[in-house]
C-alpha cells in the first residue's frame, strides 16, 4: 500500500472536476455550501474581498476555524497557506486538511521560492497566469492548478486572460516541431519534461480550475467553455445578496455550461451579485496575481 | 454499442476515455432524455452529495431507477457506489438506493490516508490489479444476492448484484481496463 503518491494527490483533483469549490469562513457557511452542492470548501478566516479591504499582512487561518469547518461537512476541505511558508503548510497538513492552496490571496512569506510540495503527503493547488507558471508549480509538486484571476474583485476578466493564455500557449506548443521545444521551455522557464508531456497530452498533466473573480453562473459557464475543469468561487457567494440561491445556481451552471436555456433559467432572480471592482482602479502593488514567481 | 457516463460532476471524462479505448461509444449524460440512447450507465467518482442533489434537481434520479429496474446495466465507482447503495452509514443524503449494500463514506480516512494498492480479483485471473482509493468508501454489509468480488484490508471493494456493479476505487485512473471490459460484457448480456 502506498500513500501520498502523485497519482493519489492528482486523483482527488480529478474527482473535483465539473464541480464548484466555495470559500467559507464558518461551519454554518460550510454547511450552506455543501447543501448547495459544492464539491469541496476552502476554509478561510476572511474571504478575498475582505482581505483586500483589510490590507496589512494576510496570514493562514487559525487552526480552530479550519478544524470546525472539517467537523461540519463530509465533503473535502481545503485551506490556504502563504506562498513559501512551508511550516504553515506543515501545520495545515497535520490538521488532516484534504488540499492546501499555496495562495497569492495571502501575503507571500518568501519573495523568491515556493514550497517544495513533493515533501508533503497532502496535495497542493497553486495559481498560474500562464503555462510557464503552471509547469513550474507542477514541477515543485502541485497536483492541481487554478487560474489566479484577480481575487476578491468579482471581475472575471483576469481569470479569462489567464486561461486564454494557458490554452493558447498549449496550442502553440502542439504545433512546434520537436527541435523547437527546448527553446520554448527555456522561454517560458518551465521544466522540459513537463513541456514535452503537455505537448503530447494537449493539456496540462493535472486538473486546471478557474479562480479569481467568478461572481455569476454566467462567469462559471464562461470559464468552463474556455477550458477550465471546474470552478473556485471566493467572495462571489457569501458577499452576494442571496448566497444559497447563488451557490446552487453556480453549481448548476458548471454542469450545464453548454446549455444557454438552462443558464438563463438558473440566472433568474438571484438577487444582488457582489460589488465588483474594475481592475484598472487597483494599484499595481495591490494586484494579488503578481505575487508568485 | 453506446454506454452512458453520468456527467453531472466528477471524473466522467476518464470513464469516457476508458470506454472508447475498449471500442465502445461513450455518451455524456446530463439530461433524462439522453438515457434513452444508451445500453448501460457508469456513475463516476466525484462528490456523492453534489451528484445526488443534481440528479434530483435535473430529473435523473427516477429515470435511472426505472431503467435499472428494466435491466439496464449500471456501474458505480466510489461516489457512484455510494449513490447506488441502499444504506449509507450516518448519512441521509439523496441516493438511488437500489443495491442491497451498506456503505460507509470516507471509510479509509481523509485524503492523507488515500492510497494505491495491488490486489487480486479471482474473476480477472492471477494478474494483480492496481487500485487507486481516494477518500474511498467501502461496503460494510452485503445482502444475499450480492456477489463479493474482491476485498482490500479485509473490506469489500468490488461487488455485483445482478445488473449492478460497484467498485470503491478508480480503475479509470489507471491503464488497466479489465473492470470496464467486465462491465461492457454485463451490458452486452443484459
Amino acid at each position: 500500500m502506498q500513500q501520498g503518491t502523485f497519482r493519489v494527490k492528482a486523483g482527488l483533483a480529478e474527482m473535483l472536476k465539473g464541480g464548484v469549490i466555495m470559500d467559507v469562513t464558518t461551519p454554518e457557511q460550510a454547511k450552506i455550501a455543501e447543501e448547495a452542492g459544492a464539491c469541496a470548501v476552502m476554509a478561510l478566516e476572511r474571504v478575498p474581498a475582505d482581505i483586500r479591504a483589510a490590507g496589512g499582512v494576510a496570514r493562514m487561518a487559525d487552526p480552530t476555524i479550519i478544524l470546525n469547518i472539517m467537523e461540519a461537512v463530509t465533503i473535502p476541505v481545503m485551506a490556504k497557506g502563504r506562498i513559501g511558508h512551508f511550516v504553515g503548510a506543515q501545520i495545515i497538513e497535520s490538521l488532516g486538511v484534504d488540499y492546501i492552496d499555496e495562495s497569492e490571496v495571502l501575503t507571500p512569506a518568501d519573495d523568491k521560492y515556493h514550497i517544495d510540495k513533493h515533501q508533503f503527503k497532502v496535495p497542493f493547488v497553486c495559481g498560474a497566469k500562464n503555462l510557464g507558471e503552471a509547469l513550474r508549480r507542477i514541477g515543485e509538486g502541485a497536483a492541481m492548478i487554478r487560474t489566479k484571476g484577480e481575487p476578491g474583485t468579482g471581475n472575471v476578466v483576469e481569470a479569462v486572460k489567464h486561461i486564454r493564455m494557458v490554452m493558447s500557449e498549449i496550442r502553440q506548443l502542439q504545433n512546434l516541431p520537436n527541435e523547437e521545444v527546448s527553446a520554448f521551455a527555456k522561454n517560458i522557464a518551465a521544466p522540459l519534461e513537463l513541456v514535452m508531456e503537455v505537448k503530447k497530452l494537449g493539456r496540462l498533466p493535472v486538473v486546471n480550475f478557474a479562480a479569481g473573480g467568478i461572481a455569476t453562473p454566467a462567469d462559471a459557464a464562461l470559464m468552463m467553455h474556455l477550458g477550465c475543469d471546474g470552478i473556485f468561487v471566493g467572495s462571489g457567494v457569501f458577499k452576494s445578496g442571496d448566497p444559497v440561491k447563488r451557490a446552487k445556481a453556480i453549481v448548476a451552471a458548471t454542469t450545464y455550461y453548454n446549455d444557454p436555456k438552462i443558464l438563463a433559467e438558473i440566472s433568474r432572480d438571484l438577487g444582488e451579485a457582489m460589488v465588483g471592482i474594475e481592475i484598472s482602479t487597483i494599484a499595481d502593488h495591490e494586484r494579488m496575481q503578481d505575487r508568485g514567481w | 454499442m453506446k454506454i452512458g457516463v453520468l456527467a453531472l460532476q466528477g471524473a466522467f471524462r476518464e470513464h469516457c476515455w476508458m470506454l472508447e479505448g475498449c471500442g465502445v461509444t461513450a455518451a455524456e449524460i446530463r439530461k433524462p432524455e439522453e438515457l434513452d440512447e444508451v445500453k448501460g450507465l457508469i456513475i463516476p467518482g466525484g462528490e456523492s452529495t453534489t451528484i445526488g442533489k443534481l440528479m434530483i434537481e435535473w430529473g435523473l434520479m427516477d429515470k435511472i431507477k426505472v431503467r435499472v429496474e428494466q435491466k439496464m446495466a449500471v456501474y458505480g465507482t466510489c461516489a457512484g457506489m455510494i449513490l447506488l447503495a441502499k444504506e449509507i452509514k450516518d448519512s441521509s443524503q439523496p441516493r438511488l438506493g437500489i443495491m442491497d449494500i451498506v456503505v460507509r463514506r470516507n471509510a479509509f480516512g481523509r485524503q492523507r490516508e488515500s492510497f494505491e494498492a495491488d490486489m487480486t480479483v479471482p474473476e480477472f485471473g492471477p494478474e494483480s490489479l492496481k487500485a487507486v482509493f481516494i477518500r474511498a468508501p467501502y461496503i460494510e454489509e452485503a445482502g444475499q444476492d450480492v456477489k463479493v468480488m474482491a476485498k482490500v484490508h479485509n473490506k469489500i471493494v468490488i461487488a455485483r448484484q445482478n445488473n449492478i456493479l460497484v467498485t470503491a476505487f478508480h480503475p479509470e485512473l489507471t491503464k488497466d481496463d479489465r473492470i470496464h471490459q467486465y462491465f461492457i460484457s454485463m451490458v452486452k448480456n443484459a
